[in-house]
């Protein structure tokens, strides 16, 4: 498995370069069966100038990449998406299910995938960072999340949040934990991400049995 | 004329402020409305009347679904999660809110919480949905007397 923070690090100039339109315009693929959130993620990323196509199931996602396995005429290279937003709970092929068909398919396992949901269930993050995706943001997603989305699928962004999961951060509590769920969302990572070290020790944050299935209750920042 | 105007648009924001003191509305709301501009002038009351509509038809569903023999907890509980989602989205905290308590009975199989819930849902919806018609009626009047609707901001008690 590959280092959280060469995921993190990521950065591919080159694709940005043949998106669709032009160089700085990125084309977001979104995946929600709410039409009310639909329209506001819709709404967010063409504030940013994003391209944006907007699908309302997991299905109709696989169908417009090409990945339902059906014959398709549309050439990929005509299709560049680079950023797929999709909500986690949705009937039929939930969010982690459609990540995973995603990641399987070698057109889109490089394209960066950010999972949606208004619930922060921490076995269902933990999957969801570990079948590859870029982030599990809380709904309901503001501007600003998706200000720091698009400059990090550009390069250069800042990757740490206080308002994301952080998959390194998961990770080196796993490590410490020994096999324990990890403890719920440190604090802020304020430090440079290269120099982030499993150091904390956030002895004050309680853990969490792996076969609990209670939410977390998690204060949201307003 | 101006004067007029100038009231109408006070009565708007303490309206607001209000909504915000009751918990009717929040932050998101306010996120929203930072979303709306000249491209899409109508976007927040096209995104509310949208949760309005689906919220009205999510409760005559759960009223009917609970009303069976054999109540199906399960999609009670997947209809609430629609609800709580788009509720959230819209900056509805008490409709958001009541979603949840119902959700927890509907994993306890609790007929009784649930119908004693749905009431309380049904309440805050009818609660939120009267407010935001009265908001969007005072905006209404604001942008007719040529007035543009005031930057709002949220009074934070605790601060």
């Amino acid at each position: 498995m590959t280092m959280a923070g060469e995921i993190l690090r990521r950065q591919s100039p080159a694709e940005v370069d043949v998106c669709g339109g032009s160089a700085q315009e990125l084309h977001v693929l979104a995946v929600d069966d709410s039409l009310v959130d639909r329209k506001v993620i819709e709404k967010l990323l063409k504030r940013l100038s994003c391209k944006v196509t907007a699908v309302d199931s997991g299905l109709r996602a696989l169908q417009y990449l090409g990945l339902d396995g059906e014959k398709s005429s549309v050439g990929f290279d005509d299709l560049k998406v680079n950023l797929i937003m999709t909500d986690y709970s949705m009937p039929g092929m939930t969010g982690y299910e459609l990540l995973k068909k995603i990641k399987e398919s070698s057109a889109f396992r490089e394209t960066p995938v950010v999972i949606m949901s208004s619930e922060r269930i921490l076995a269902r993050i933990n999957r969801c960072l570990e079948e590859g995706a870029e982030e599990f943001l809380a709904k309901p997603v503001k501007l600003s999340d998706v200000e720091r989305l698009k400059n990090f699928v550009m390069g250069g962004g800042e990757v740490c949040s206080d308002r994301r999961i952080n998959k390194r951060r998961l990770e080196e509590n796993n490590d410490r934990d020994d096999g324990h769920a990890p403890s719920p969302v440190s604090p802020p990572c304020s430090c440079d991400r290269a120099a982030c070290t499993s150091s904390s020790s956030d002895s004050s944050s309680p853990s969490i049995a792996p076969s609990s299935s209670k939410r977390l209750k998690i204060h949201h920042q307003g | 004329m101006d004067v007029g105007l100038m009231q109408m648009q006070g009565r708007l924001t303490d309206y607001m402020n209000s909504l915000f003191k009751e918990g009717i509305l929040d932050s998101q709301y306010l996120e929203l409305h930072e979303l709306q501009d000249e491209s899409n002038p109508g976007f927040v009351v096209e995104v509310v009347s949208l949760f309005l509509t689906d919220s009205e038809k999510l409760l005559d569903d759960l009223s009917r679904d609970l009303t069976q023999q054999n109540v199906d907890f399960k999609r009670a509980h997947a209809q609430a999660h629609k609800m709580k989602g788009s509720s959230c989205s819209i900056g509805a905290p008490r409709v958001k809110n009541a979603c949840i308590v119902f959700q927890n009975f509907c994993q306890e199989k609790n007929i009784r919480g649930c119908l004693r819930c749905l009431q309380q849902m049904k309440q805050e919806f009818v609660l939120v949905k009267s407010k935001l018609e009265a908001l969007f009626e005072l905006e209404q009047q604001v942008v007719a007397a040529g007035g543009s609707l005031p930057k709002m901001q949220p009074i934070n008690p605790s601060v």
